[in-house]
């Protein structure tokens, strides 16, 4: 049983079209799984259904997300609240608002350790103290201190993804953490999050937009178009062939260096409307109630 | 100044000074009125009616500021005045801002119905002429310092309803709030612990902003006779009745309009000095 699976996870605007189309997807414990897809394809929208902070907008109306088995879906929100809060963490992908402004770091890295797990303070002090040496952070004691305004963006970004692995989750869903920061900072964040992800044997949930971080981090791939699986596949034979068209496409889509005129290439046309006929044909079989 | 980061330390802001200075002039004045008043501001000396303030000639160093109409005197009647000007800015304010705001974070982070009908009622209460809804409310209630401040804070909750709402709206979609949800705090503790300290700036700044105003609606009511009582002094009432003498005996209704004007701005200098002090990413 993986630790976290999502089965036929349909999640739609109240009233409205669906965002998310009978998405499955399996997180192994201490595995690593990338969710790729373009802006809009509802990688992040996964992410949230899981930790259950979606948009007022939208509602889960069909599927299960299982939880180490456990049907989140069926849990009061207070347990539901305690299990994810003791469980699953998330890196986000904005540094400079994920922080609150008006509090110092420290207590937002223990809030948790010492709200959900009910860790005395200074024991909760101790370990935000280690965490933040563990990511690298100089004089972790002053930035303990710190407001998230006197932080660059990248000590940022550490000081979240300590906060992240405090209460030892099981597994932690990163939308997107790279985004907002800089090439060369990108990199280094990567790293550590591969580095504290092996140290604490985490699983990730992994969600990008960039196929070459994905090489870098993953084991398995979920590819998403227009809310639905296109793919479902180990990375090494992602890279090796992807089976999908539209995978193909975004694959051979990626910059590259060695690209002669620097140019790049889009998804053609062609395989975005086979794509788009696909998912008109699935939309039909979801709404006859049957199975794609 | 710079410190280790090269952030440029600004020095304490000169307005704060200035309008923290005549803030606690204004409470010391207050609350030391009886003590320090050199008249009773009720006694009338008929004899001694329209002194002039001390520099002009015919003036009776015994009243500072001259006197009225009916002889009495000026300075103690506005240290008076000060003391009700004061009570009202403060209950009033404070009432405001509490109602105000509190419905503001409900509609601002909790959305949906709430909101709806907050939003709806802000709307709804903006359209009436604020002045006129002043008066007939005290004309329902009677005069007296209570329903000065029942109209008051009748009248401008929506000020910070609206303001709170949309300063609420705006950090309910920062990361950092989906942040402590998955933390497990709950949506109560967030509003609370979360938005309310990034909200809070804005309060304080609306809330100075709020006791100026108030001075000023008393001062109107005081002028159109609906305040507090005709035999307590008021600066609004001072300055009503030394519009009818403002040809004999200007200094009736000049120095207690200079006062009311120094406090209204000394309110809303203050809230922005606090603000800009309190506020840790402008600070």
């Amino acid at each position: 049983m993986s630790f976290l699976q999502i089965q036929d996870l349909t999640v739609r605007l109240r009233n409205g079209p669906p965002l998310l189309r009978r998405v499955s997807l399996g997180v192994e414990a201490g595995d690593v799984r990338a969710l790729v897809g373009e802006s809009g394809a509802g990688k992040s929208m996964i992410g949230k259904a899981v930790l259950g902070i979606l948009p007022r907008a939208a509602e889960v109306s069909e599927g299960r997300i299982l939880l180490e088995g456990e049907d989140l879906q069926t849990l009061s929100p207070k347990a539901r609240r305690q299990r994810i809060g003791a469980k699953v963490a998330l890196i986000p992908q904005d540094p400079l608002t994920a922080l609150n402004p008006s509090r110092r770091v420290g207590p937002q890295i223990t809030d948790r350790l010492v709200d959900i797990l009910g860790w005395k303070r200074p024991a909760a002090e101790a370990r935000a103290l280690e965490l933040l040496e563990e990511v690298h952070i100089q004089e972790p004691g002053r930035v303990m201190k710190a407001y998230p305004h006197e932080l660059s963006g990248g000590m940022r970004q550490r000081v979240l993804i300590a906060s992240a692995f405090a209460a030892e989750p099981k597994l932690i869903i990163a939308d997107e953490p790279t985004t907002a920061l800089d090439v060369t900072v990108q990199k280094q964040i990567l790293k550590l999050i591969r580095e504290m992800q092996q140290r604490h044997g985490t699983a990730l949930l992994f969600v990008t937009h960039d196929l070459g971080v994905v090489s870098k981090i993953a084991q398995s791939l979920t590819v998403l178009y227009a809310g639905k699986v296109v793919e479902d596949t180990a990375v090494r034979s992602f890279f090796a062939g992807p089976s999908h068209a539209y995978s193909r496409a975004l694959l051979a889509a990626t910059p590259r260096y060695t690209d002669p005129d620097g140019s790049l290439t889009p998804v053609p046309d062609s395989v975005v409307a086979e794509v788009n006929r696909e998912i008109a044909a699935f939309d039909v079989t979801m709404k006859e109630g049957g199975q794609p | 100044m710079h410190d280790a980061r090269g952030h440029v330390r600004r020095l304490p802001g000169l307005r704060l000074w200035l309008s923290g200075g005549w803030l606690t002039l204004l409470v010391l004045a207050a609350v030391f009125a009886p003590l320090i008043s050199p008249h009773d501001p009720l006694a009338q000396d008929l004899f001694a009616g329209r002194l002039p303030p001390f520099w002009e000639t015919g003036a009776d160093p015994a009243y500072l500021l001259g006197t009225d109409s009916l002889g009495r005197d000026v300075l103690s009647r506005m240290l008076y005045g000060g003391r009700l000007a004061l009570i009202v800015a403060l209950v009033a304010g404070t009432l405001t801002c509490l109602i105000g705001a509190t419905l503001g974070l409900i509609a601002g982070f909790y959305r949906g119905w709430a909101d709806l009908a907050i939003s709806r009622l802000v709307d709804i209460w903006m359209a009436f002429p604020p002045v006129l809804f002043a008066i007939l409310l005290i004309a329902v209630l009677g005069t007296g310092l209570m329903s000065v401040i029942i109209a008051i804070v009748v009248i401008d909750w929506t000020r910070f309803a609206r303001v709170v709402r949309a300063e609420a709206m705006g950090q309910g979609a920062m990361d950092y709030v989906a942040s402590a949800r998955v933390a497990g705090r709950t949506r109560f503790g967030t509003a609370l612990a979360e938005i309310l300290p990034n909200v809070l700036p804005t309060i304080v700044a609306l809330l100075t902003l709020e006791m100026g105003i108030a001075v000023i609606v008393e001062a109107i009511l005081s002028f159109v006779n609906l305040s507090i009582s005709t035999d307590q002094p008021t600066w609004g009432g001072m300055i009503a009745e030394g519009r009818s003498s403002i040809y004999q005996a200007w200094w009736v209704l000049v120095f207690p309009l200079f006062a009311l004007f120094l406090t209204v701005l000394s309110f809303s200098q203050f809230g922005e000095g606090l603000k800009e002090h309190f506020d840790p990413v402008l600070r």
